[in-house]
């Protein structure tokens, strides 16, 4: 299959990630080469092959529900940019 | 609880929202079927989060219950909650669901500032529940059986207020992470009372199995109502409109209400409706759409690699299984079958849990069953509502009522001055009913003597009503029956009081 360049731009948004309209070509040339090794992968004949959602075999570990964590709001918040009021502040969200 | 909402009716006049058009339309909703799929966000009961070991508790001050998994520090990897699949599995054994022993996580990806991983955690192709179902009853005492499609573990999102800051939102995280149920129907229920009565069951099933604590206001339990219209007879479904997070019963009935008559009245008037989530304004009691179709969320689910397969081992289910409450349709059956009650008083009684155990401690304390449960559903409820108590604030305890039902029974008082004693109790006038009985004088007459000397003082004085009774009126006799309980202050025995006037006059 192959890209389009308003693919492009959606996936590039989906992503919050900002790809100049010079650089739709060359990002477009890049994603086909990964979708053309996923067609490849596809080719393969997995029949008799118990579908996986994960590469290692593994089983969730479980853990007792128990409070562990303490209060450590004033290093998390020193991490952030901007804070207040023991929020973290982010540029204001318009609905 | 709630004020009903008048309902719909086969044609009405409505107004509409500026902007939307005309201003008064006729709708023929009787040529509309409504359909009803619900999704609910139960919060689960666990003191922990599901991938962290921070605390769930609700009101502290933000951010003190957030730690790295929750900040999605990098490299803090999610390590899953036993307590959130545990009662995940229970809820899926009440409903008479499949349990998938081995179900996947998936990341739902989206931005927003209180999800600052990027993406939620759910489940999405293989979810750790399918199918079951509940079944309602109706105002009207008819039944429907509603399917679940589904119900899947998954972590909350943090959250942002806006008008706190100038310029700026803040973000709380001590909600996220915080362990989800999300439990899905099938688009089955076709009116807004069935979709109230659903989420009303769930709602106490919920509580009853002890895994989510069913406070709406805080949000624990939560519905997107998903609604649409169809022309009756039409097969394929119209187009769908979400309403997202109602939490109370009453916003549901007014949304959805609010949400058919708009969508049918878009339909008559040649538009069509277009895809869209939309929020319910309880001030106008309209709901507007959030975002469209054009816009719509594209999620991008895969498995989440940071956690492989969950596995519900045999042991566990097992486990599970043996401590498995009884449930509410199964407590109705025994209530019937053990107590010999209605199938509607038992119905009324095993739905909440509290209702149920207090009774049950009624009737263990020696109370005659029909006359607990008459009394509960009678005095007690009605005092309840009157004062808006739950049936756990009860001035008058289960071993109380029991007592009053057994001073009935044993016939030192009749139903009229059990009133009374009931009264007294509730208003904490008195500790027992014997007390009571004893201060205000209201031990029942029940010395034959006694009442006969009543009886002829009042037959003395009802020469009328004794005429009456003689010419075939039998209205007469409860007159006179009537007046020698007055003349007794209530206090005799009305079924001695009967036979003697009965037999006084007619030996006149």
């Amino acid at each position: 299959m192959s890209l389009t360049p308003q693919d492009i731009e959606r996936i590039a948004h989906l992503a919050r990630i900002r790809v100049t309209p010079a650089d739709v070509a060359d990002v477009q040339v890049k994603l086909d080469g990964i979708f053309k090794l996923i067609d490849e992968m596809q080719a393969v004949d997995t029949t008799g092959v118990e579908p996986m959602s994960h590469g290692l075999d593994m089983v969730l570990r479980l853990r007792d529900d128990a409070v562990t964590e303490i209060n450590r709001r004033d290093v998390f918040l020193k991490n952030a940019p901007e804070s207040a009021d023991g929020y973290f502040l982010v540029p204001k969200v318009i609905e | 609880m709630f004020s009903q909402v008048t309902a719909l009716t086969p044609t009405l006049t409505l107004s509409r929202a500026a902007g939307e058009g005309v201003n008064t339309v006729k709708l023929h909703m009787s040529q509309w079927e409504i359909v009803i799929g619900l999704e609910t966000h139960t919060q689960l009961t666990t003191v922990s989060k599901i991938f962290s070991g921070s605390s769930t508790a609700f009101g502290a001050a933000p951010n003190t219950q957030a730690s790295v998994v929750d900040l999605a520090l990098p490299g803090a990897l999610p390590v899953m909650n036993k307590g959130a699949v545990e009662r995940a599995v229970k809820f899926g054994l009440a409903v008479g669901a499949t349990i998938n022993q081995r179900s996947i996580f998936a990341r739902k990806n989206y931005f927003y500032p209180d999800l600052p991983k990027g993406y939620q955690i759910s489940q999405f192709e293989t979810p750790i529940v399918s199918g079951g179902g509940l079944t309602i009853t109706l105002d009207d005492g008819s039944s429907k059986y509603i399917e679940l499609t589904r119900a899947h573990l998954e972590e909350d999102a943090g959250k942002s207020v806006h008008e706190q800051f100038d310029g700026a939102s803040g973000v709380d995280l001590n909600r996220a992470g915080t362990p989800l149920l999300e439990i899905v129907t099938e688009p089955v229920m076709r009116s807004g009372k069935e979709a109230i009565a659903y989420a009303k069951t769930l709602h106490n099933l919920v509580r009853y199995l002890d895994i989510c604590d069913g406070n709406m206001q805080d949000g624990s339990f939560r519905c997107d109502v998903n609604v649409s219209v169809r022309p009756l007879g039409q097969k394929e479904f119209g187009t769908r409109r979400e309403i997202k997070n109602l939490n109370s019963f009453k916003f549901m009935q007014q949304a959805i209400d609010f949400e058919v008559r708009w969508q049918i009245a878009e339909i008559e008037d040649g538009r069509k409706i277009q895809q869209a989530t939309v929020l319910f304004n309880p001030d106008t009691g309209e709901t507007k759409a959030m975002r469209s179709k054009e816009d719509a969320m594209d999620y991008r689910y895969f498995p989440d690699p940071d956690l492989p397969p969950l596995v519900v081992s045999d042991e566990m289910l097992a486990r599970i299984k043996a401590s498995m409450p009884e449930l509410p349709e199964a407590k109705c059956a025994r209530f019937s079958s053990e107590y010999g009650l209605s199938h509607y008083d038992a119905l009324l009684l095993s739905q909440d849990g509290a209702m149920a155990s207090y009774f049950e401690t009624a009737v263990k304390a020696g109370g005659d069953a029909k006359l607990v449960a008459n009394w509960m559903l009678g005095e007690l409820s009605a005092a309840l509502n009157r004062e808006d108590k739950s049936i756990e604030q009860s001035p008058v305890n289960a071993v109380r009522l029991s007592n009053l039902v057994a001073r009935i029974v044993d016939g030192t008082i009749n139903h009229k001055t059990a009133k009374t004693v009931f009264e007294a109790l509730w208003s904490g006038e008195a500790a027992s009913v014997d007390a009571v009985i004893e201060a205000k004088g209201l031990k029942q007459i029940s010395d034959s003597g006694a009442i006969e000397k009543i009886v002829d003082e009042v037959l003395a004085k009802s020469a009328a009503q004794i005429a009456d009774y003689k010419a075939g009126k039998e209205k007469a006799l409860m007159s006179i029956v009537g007046m020698v309980m007055k003349a007794s202050a209530g206090k005799a025995n009305p079924a001695q009081a009967n036979a003697i006037v009965k037999r006084k006059i007619d030996a006149l």
